[in-house]
């Protein structure tokens, strides 16, 4: 808690309509986040229950100076992975973090299931459990729009919202966090369903001074400056990550046709200037953020002759262009743009969608599959069928789509084609075909996100390969992480948050004892953590079966040694050993 | 004469808030955004445009000034108002004359919130929404 020694934990209880508050000093010193949301986790998950029972456990956490200095304006969920069976952790943006602090909770844990569907209205002196039944099946965008009609504080609120995804437990539906940000990866939407919860409002008012104006002000200004001025973070704002597009493309690294090239012909036509320059129409930014990296892209369509048209604003990055643009071979702008929204309607994750698409397509192809059980010919490119099997997968249609809502790792063991099932230990992957850094990186990271250890950026950093010193640096990388995803600052911000300015921000903030060896010791007791959550849900690393196509498609960096891969993931081991060893 | 506060360009703003932080951590010494002087909201939600409340500055005839009776309110050279606490009992008067609703109350003070024009919002503005005209 800010200005506090102690976290302040909200606990609530949906099978019994109970709350509580409880005032954790033995978790002050984690700093918030993932250290506090992690240790939470551990304390609260049934490792020996399915993911999606009653029982199990969310856990929200925001940071101790979220939202009080710029750029730091993420919320972490923590939990047991539907789709992986393992640890969950997932980032949005958005208002929440700012929310909370105003509320006045620095973390929120969330444990069993309401008697019929409900929403939650969280706020500073208060919980209520409101009845949410009329909205079931109902889009994650229009439920928005009912929520802020029944919930005070305007522009002083986060509403978190599932689709109808979330709803039949899709074992990747996100959460989207006030329109345009998600808890978009491993399935918190799944469990917030499971829970019989449509929403989660959020809302605070409380008043909180300031301990030390003048320090705080220079601090901030200074952080204001450093964000907006240099050139750390130009890109976000300015194309935004869509920028990487057709580099990526031109480098071989951009997976197309569910990876069966790097490069796409298309990349030109939609990559991240054409976006900016046709699309989009305006930038939008988180709480807390004078940056404003997310970028919003309008299309229109037409719904019946006489020039009827409607006009559709939604959200893209360079994410969401990979995945439902060139993994599934989709050449034009507009078309991704309408899968996009669609899958903001069912409140799906983009790139798991993406995924599991285009290993159908492939399998389709290779008659692996049939159109009875597909129930429209997938193909890429083909943008049409693609929006009908978005929404079979969300409405789990048939016995197929059912399959395919539970990951493309589950469903390739069905149907067969685990060989171009495009998962890393269960969890779809991103759009980095860039060499060592990206597989590997992905492989070992504790919740398998490219963001657990930006190996896609150290493949295209590192000039000549040293498989020692990629794995120092991945490895080094995954510990630091922990400590800015305990704060919890964007990574968008992870070069203007270097360990002095960090030390800056809590010595204003009264957390003078903190030094700079300090942090490095509670990174690490946060990343031996979630080893001993990942460790109890039973994941063993040197288990995880890579897709062979891994070893096909040229990469980045030409294709890729398995036995090297192998060696790699063997070092990263070795270190997670001796740091546990500790 | 003082420059007055002019919110000339919110189909800029893109929601980060930033303004009302300032607002609030200069004038207020808070983080709470109940402590800004300036309001961001959106027009139905994030897909909506975003627009902002503030002191638009009467220059003659203002409505919060004519309706203080305890002369806590002032008329401010270039326009708008100078508030002093010292005479404020909080009444509220204030806050229901002006029509553009730009007189917040501090539920915890008992006192207004009206902006004072002293541009630090427009300093914190990363896209140019707000700037100090005249």
């Amino acid at each position: 808690m800010l200005y506090k020694n102690y976290i302040r934990v909200l606990y609530i209880d949906l099978s019994n309509e109970k709350f509580r508050v409880e005032e954790r000093s033995d978790l002050w010193e984690y700093l918030g986040g993932v250290g506090v949301a992690s240790k939470l986790l551990e304390e609260e998950m049934r490792a020996d229950l399915d993911a999606l029972a009653p029982e199990q456990v969310i856990v929200f956490a925001n940071g101790v100076i979220s939202s009080i200095f710029p750029v730091v304006t993420k919320t972490v969920a923590m939990f047991i992975s539907p789709l992986t069976g393992e640890l969950g952790e997932s980032y949005a943006g958005g208002r929440m973090a700012l929310t909370m602090l105003m509320a006045g909770y620095d973390a929120i844990v969330l444990t069993g299931r309401h008697r019929r569907q409900s929403y939650l209205s969280i706020k500073t002196h208060n919980v209520e459990f409101k009845d949410a039944r009329a909205f079931k099946g109902m889009s994650a965008k229009e439920i928005g729009r009912y929520i802020r009609d029944k919930e005070a504080g305007s522009g002083k609120r986060s509403i978190l919202r599932i689709g109808p995804a979330g709803e039949n437990g899709v074992a990747y539906a996100s959460v989207c966090v006030d329109t345009y940000r998600h808890f978009g990866r491993l399935g918190l939407g799944a469990i917030i369903g499971s829970k019989n919860l449509k929403a989660i409002s959020i809302m605070g008012d409380r008043v909180m001074p300031i301990a030390k104006p003048i320090e705080y002000l220079k601090a901030y200004r200074l952080l204001f400056d450093k964000s907006t001025e240099t050139n750390h973070m130009q890109k976000y704002h300015d194309i935004g990550t869509a920028v990487n597009l057709e580099p990526l493309s031109e480098m071989g690294a951009l997976p197309t046709n569910n990876m069966q090239s790097g490069s796409f012909a298309a990349a030109e036509e939609i990559s991240g200037e054409r976006f900016a320059e046709e699309n989009l129409v305006r930038k939008m930014a988180c709480a807390g953020c004078p940056v404003g990296c997310i970028h919003v892209g309008q299309f229109r369509r037409e719904f019946d002759k006489g020039h009827e048209y409607e006009s559709i604003s939604v959200g893209y990055d360079y994410e969401l262009l990979y995945a439902l643009g060139s993994f599934l071979g989709i050449e034009k702008r507009d078309e991704i743009l309408s899968l996009i929204d669609k899958v903001e309607d069912e409140g799906m994750d983009a790139m798991s969608t993406g995924v599991v698409l285009g290993w159908a397509t492939e399998a389709q192809k290779k008659e692996m599959l049939t159109e009875e059980q597909t129930l429209v010919k997938l193909e890429f490119g083909n943008a049409e069928n693609y929006l009908k099997a978005i929404e079979y997968i969300a409405d789990r249609k048939n016995e197929f789509y059912t399959d395919l809502g539970k990951g493309v790792a589950k469903a390739s063991k069905i149907y067969g084609g685990e060989d171009f099932a495009m998962a890393i230990a269960g969890n779809e992957m991103s759009g980095y075909h860039t060499g060592y850094g990206a597989l590997v990186g992905t492989l070992v990271g504790a919740r398998h996100s490219h963001l657990c250890n930006g190996g896609y950026a150290l493949d295209q950093s590192m000039k000549d390969f040293d498989a020692e010193k990629m794995v120092d640096t991945l490895w080094n990388e995954e510990v630091e992480r922990c400590l800015l995803n305990s704060l919890i600052i964007c990574l968008f911000a992870r070069k203007v948050y270097d360990r002095e300015t960090i030390l800056l921000a809590l010595n204003v903030i009264g957390r003078s004892e903190i030094t700079n060896e300090e942090l490095t010791r509670i990174s690490r007791e946060i990343y031996k953590t979630k080893l001993r959550i990942k460790a109890k849900l039973n994941f063993v690393l040197e288990n995880v079966q890579l897709p062979q196509r891994y070893f096909e498609t040229p990469s980045m960096k030409g294709t890729l040694d398995k036995e090297l891969v192998l060696s790699l993931i063997g070092k990263f081991q070795e270190k997670n050993k001796i740091l546990m060893a500790e | 004469m003082a420059k007055l506060l002019k919110a000339t360009g919110m189909n800029k703003c893109i929601g980060c808030l930033s303004c009302m932080l300032a607002c609030a951590a200069v004038n207020q010494k808070d983080h709470s955004l109940n402590k800004s002087a300036i309001k961001i909201r959106t027009y139905g939600g994030l897909q909506g445009k975003f627009y902002s409340t503030v002191c638009l500055g009467c220059k003659e005839q203002i409505a919060c000034f004519e309706a203080c009776p305890s002369g806590a309110l002032q008329p401010r050279s270039g326009g708008g108002v100078i508030f002093n606490s010292a005479k404020c009992i909080g009444c509220r008067r204030c806050e229901k004359a002006c029509i553009a609703s730009a007189v917040f109350f501090d539920e915890e003070t008992k006192f207004p919130i009206i902006c004072k024009h002293c541009s630090v919002c427009t300093q914190f503005c990363p896209h140019d929404c707000l700037e100090m005209e005249g």
